[in-house]
């Protein structure tokens, strides 16, 4: 007789809501007539974005267990992430459902399945028509994404990689607008998704052929009794790149500018901030927990890698001409200060696991608010992302304006921002445990990225608007939610960020 | 009356200000004036009391008001003044109303409205305020950071042809600079966290750690570019004749006269009590920068045909100067370091003030469209005479004090420094009597004959007149604020473990040394 798994119902709520949603989702999407389907679908989408949200700060707490059969772990860590996740997942579905900026109605393709450039997608192209199925899709990633933080075995990570990562190859190709860029952006994803995962599996393949499991605490016992062989840290190395790779983390980030500016700005937000909270929760969870005793194989490994993504991001943030591909070297740039956080960790003693968790949320929020700023600016084409479009935009809007620099002088790190009171947590971080070249790379690539930071701000404010320059749209609810939510955030995490940083003190637990 | 929260008080009051500035409508310009003035003016009234509220006598650090802000990272919101920072707080009260005043007809660029200056203006205040009277180590350098910002705006909107390439410059250098800086703050913080149990950034806990040398060494170095890039020396200075230049009038005398002395204020407040191990171990080094400074910025002022860049090379050899009293390591060199500091804010002000009101009239800022301003505008002369003279150290003047004290504090320690820097005074008599020669006497030439030039309006007369009579006041009679100074200078050299008589210090054949080459 199978006995089943023991289950705690209780640590599972915040994925059941979730998944769901997700599943009624697509039901509706199915069977409910076309005009409810968007409100249903976007409410159903928050429902279960949100209450994940909320359940996930409900069962924080009773922590430190594992269940499932050992496949899922319980801990604080993995409920920071968890509700960061849902959190910043809920705001990229108000992004979603906005319509109030488009003539169309929608930043989605009314049909996926037209051919880009046909009559009748010409027609379709101010059909105020929409699809709906972004919704369930995004909840699933969100879903996927939330099991991946929790994940206590490589075997379920990669099941919730790969959950995470389909739905988002497919959102990625629904932009109504410039459609031909967006498919080769969600072709361009799976493609190298694909290859990611597939670096993943073989390391999961090549640990378990050195460790007899995949289970992430075994495996710390493996590497703690019997000591680390080549076949194992080469498996990691691999298990590595393959996270890395969703983290958006170079050398293994070439897909992250083109898809960035490919697809649906909402879903770029979603992407930007979503995908890299969730990536680097499997990261701080795989090298912590199963390799925490043997972090020489790792360090030396994230350490250059950390530097090549600041240099890189950093660097060739400079050279960009269009605003969804900056915040994509951004972003790039960001997952190396980030992994300046992942060193701080230490053999597990470090701060940098808590600096990590506070980051992580204050760059998603951030991130998300800029983006949601990059959707209001429109010319008769859609969304004016080239740089010089943006020249003189104080004067025009000076509301917008200002949002978006206090934004960019976040992401510039700069203080009285959250920006930079993560930079401060992950920079202490990587000092406290003696990583202080790393933190002078850090630092001084920080100041490289302020220059196309300012740049836009520069643009914004100190140039001539241009004659036929593009409007920037009044924003309906939903966006002006997300703006007033993330830019309130960025100002309180800068400004008093005590008891969120006390609260990611305290939820800075991993168990295996 | 010392329990009144006096520094908060200056830090909010220019804060609420700007922030209702801001929030007026728009085309109410005389209004946003009003409302400024009142501001600044009631800043400096906070300013004076708060240094009658201040014991000579008594402790290092007054009117401190500490509250814990980021428990996580032991940051308190710590604000406190020894006499050093007080005498800052004071030009600062002195120089806002000022400049407010002396930009109350300027436009921007294209006809935008000023509101935005009055109010970026404010902000600057508050954060300026903010950074002479941290004695929280984070709260200092999120202050030293965040006052970028409204300067970044001022410079950039409402600055001259080449406005947007200046303020980047500027924002990016100092930036880079903070940046560096924040790794030996970090790193501060992590040598506190091994020495005392717990992380923290009080400046009077830090002072008493003992670091090791070589941790002193970086640690010092990353605060010392930092300063450095701020004061600017040679060679990290190369952003503020740009910056100076392109700034509108009243930025660029607060840009030269408070926003610099950050670095030097630094110097003296962080790299010297945290480190002085380092200090002296680096030390001839500085010296080398600053008196290398003094000559090259004299010489390069002579050599400039813009009359904003000529004021920004002058402020760079002034700062030589303060740098070489400060790394001297005495306590008449210290002291007279803190009054060059406040002496520097009131001569370049006005030099820069004075140099406005020629550009006003003319419309160019070109030394060669000007000559024999003195015939049809000769209060203007005259006040760009005094200006000048104050800047070369003439006696009589605030600034020769200083400069004396200078010298004199720094000669038993430093012989050769002192010497070559004693040229830089000969440079400064030559540099600005050149430029006084050209522009104000002989024929009335170039745009003094295209335009009509009149003189001094009364609202300029009442920019000059306060500096004028400080001028002349600190010429003559600088024992109230030496008075100020002088305790907090002799805690320094303690610190330093120098003794507060001016005797040598230890490394006196390394220096011969350095001198020599």
């Amino acid at each position: 007789m199978i006995e089943a798994p023991d289950l705690s119902l209780s640590a599972l709520t915040p994925l059941l809501f979730v998944f769901g949603a997700a599943l009624v989702g697509v039901l509706v999407e199915s069977f409910a007539p076309r005009h409810v389907r968007q409100p249903t679908q976007v409410a159903l989408a928050l429902v279960g974005t949100v209450g994940a949200f909320g359940s996930t700060l409900l069962v924080a707490g009773d922590d430190g267990t594992v269940t499932g059969a050992g496949a899922l772990a319980v801990d604080g860590a993995g409920h920071f992430l968890q509700a960061t996740i849902a959190g910043l997942g809920a705001l990229s579905i108000l992004l979603f459902a906005e319509r109030g900026l488009d003539p169309a109605k929608s930043a989605f393709v009314a049909s996926a399945a037209v051919p880009a450039g046909s009559p009748r997608d010409r027609e379709l192209l101010t059909d105020e028509r929409v699809q709906t199925e972004v919704y369930p899709l995004a909840t699933f990633a969100v879903g996927g994404m939330m099991l991946f933080v929790a994940a206590n075995d490589l075997l379920v990570m990669f099941i919730a990689l790969e959950v995470l990562s389909l739905p988002l190859y497919l959102i990625c190709g629904l932009a109504r607008r410039r459609r031909l860029l967006s498919q080769e952006a969600a072709v361009k994803y799976f493609l190298l998704g694909a290859f990611a995962s597939a670096f993943f599996l073989y390391g999961l393949a090549l640990v378990y052929g050195a460790t007899g499991s995949i289970r992430l605490s075994e495996i710390r016992q493996s590497v703690t009794d019997d000591g680390t062989g080549t076949l194992l840290v080469l498996g990691l190395g691999l298990l590595v790149v393959g996270l890395m790779f969703k983290a958006s983390v170079a050398p293994f980030h070439t897909w992250t500018p083109d898809v960035y500016q490919g697809a649906p700005t909402p879903v770029t937000a979603f992407m930007a901030a979503c995908t890299k909270v969730a990536a680097f929760g499997a990261i701080l969870r795989l090298l912590y927990v199963a390799f925490g005793t043997a972090d020489w194989t790792w360090r030396p490994l994230v350490y250059g890698i950390a530097i090549v993504s600041m240099v890189v991001g950093a660097v060739l943030g400079l050279t960009q001409t269009d605003v969804k591909r900056m915040l994509a070297y951004s972003s790039i740039a960001h997952a190396g200060f980030l992994l300046t956080g992942v060193i701080g960790l230490g053999g597990g003693t470090g701060s940098g696991l808590s600096a990590t968790l506070f980051y992580l949320l204050a760059y998603g929020l951030t991130t998300i608010g800029a983006f949601a700023v990059v959707t209001l600016v429109r010319d008769g084409d859609g969304e004016a992302t080239h740089l010089s479009q943006w020249a003189g935009l104080a004067r025009r809007s000076p509301l917008t304006a200002g949002v978006m620099t206090f934004l960019l002088l976040a992401l510039a790190g700069i203080p009285l921002t959250s920006g930079f009171t993560g930079k401060f947590a992950v920079f202490r971080a990587a000092i406290e445990v003696g990583a202080w070249p790393l933190a002078v790379v850090a630092l001084v690539t920080s100041a490289v990225a302020g220059f196309f930071y300012l740049r836009l701000v520069v643009l914004m404010y100190f140039s001539e608007p241009a004659e036929d320059g593009p409007s920037v749209g009044v924003p309906g609810l939903p966006t002006t939610i997300v703006l007033a939510v993330t830019v309130a955030a960025t100002l309180v995490l800068g400004v008093v960020p005590g008891s969120v940083l006390d609260l990611a003190d305290r939820a800075a637990t991993l168990v295996g | 009356m010392s329990d009144f929260p006096w520094l908060l008080a200056m830090i909010a009051v220019p804060a609420v200000g700007g922030a209702a500035v801001a929030a007026l409508p728009k085309g109410r310009d005389l209004l946003v004036k009003q409302v400024t003035l009142a501001v600044s003016a009631l800043v400096l009234v906070l300013a004076v009391l708060a240094t009658v509220a201040f014991d000579t006598g008594g402790d290092r650090f007054q009117l401190t008001t500490s509250v814990s802000w980021i428990p996580a990272f032991g940051v308190d919101f710590a604000l406190g003044v020894d006499g050093i920072a007080l005498v800052m707080l004071l030009l600062i009260g002195v120089l806002v109303p000022v400049v407010v005043v002396a930009s109350w007809e300027d436009t921007g660029p294209g006809g935008r409205s000023t509101k935005a200056y009055f109010a970026w203006l404010l902000v600057l205040e508050a954060m300026m305020v903010g950074v002479f009277a941290a004695t929280d180590v984070f709260l200092f350098y999120v202050f030293f950071e965040a006052m970028l910002v409204p300067m970044y705006f001022i410079i950039g909107s409402f600055g001259g042809p080449r406005r947007q390439y200046a303020a980047v410059k500027f924002f990016l250098y100092s930036l880079l600079g903070g940046l560096v800086m924040l790794a030996s703050v970090i790193g501060l913080y992590v040598v506190s966290n091994s020495q005392l149990g717990e992380g923290t950034f009080a400046f009077d806990a830090l002072r008493q750690l003992d670091i090791d040398p070589g941790v002193q060494k970086l640690l010092f170095l990353g605060f010392f570019v930092a300063f450095a890039i701020k004061a600017p020396l040679v060679p990290f200075h190369t952003w503020l004749p740009d910056s100076g230049a392109e700034a509108p009038i009243g930025g660029g005398v607060l840009l030269v006269g408070v926003l610099d002395k950050v670095g030097t204020f630094g110097f003296i407040r962080y790299c010297l009590p945290l480190f002085p191990d380092a200090s002296r171990t680096f030390a001839p080094w500085i010296l080398g920068l600053a008196v290398a400074g003094i000559l090259y910025g004299a010489l390069l002022a002579m050599g400039q045909s813009d009359l904003k860049r000529f004021v920004t090379y002058t402020s760079i050899a002034h700062f030589g100067f303060i740098a070489l009293g400060i790394f001297a390591f005495t306590a008449e060199g210290g002291s007279g370091a803190v009054l060059y500091m406040v002496n520097h804010g009131i001569s370049t002000g006005i030099l820069f003030l004075a140099v406005g009101m020629l550009i006003s009239r003319g419309g160019s800022r070109s030394i060669a469209d000007y000559g024999g301003v003195a015939k049809k505008a000769p209060v203007l002369a005259g006040v760009f005479l005094v200006a000048g003279l104050s800047s070369l150290a003439l006696p009589g003047t605030n600034s020769f004090v200083s400069e004396f004290l200078v010298l004199l504090g720094s000669f038993p320690t430093r012989p050769v420094f002192t010497i070559v820097a004693t040229a830089g005074i000969v440079l400064a008599a030559l540099y600005v009597l050149l430029v006084v020669q050209r522009t104000m006497h002989g024929p009335s030439r170039g745009l003094v004959v295209d335009k009509p030039f009149p003189d001094l309006r009364r609202r300029e007369l009442a920019v000059v007149a306060p500096l004028i009579a400080l001028i002349l006041v600190l010429g003559v009679y600088p024992q109230p604020l030496l008075a100020l100074i002088d305790p907090a200078v002799a805690a320094t050299m303690t610190d330093i473990g120098s003794d507060p008589g001016g005797t040598p210090p230890v490394h006196e054949p390394v220096t011969a040394e350095q001198g020599a080459n």
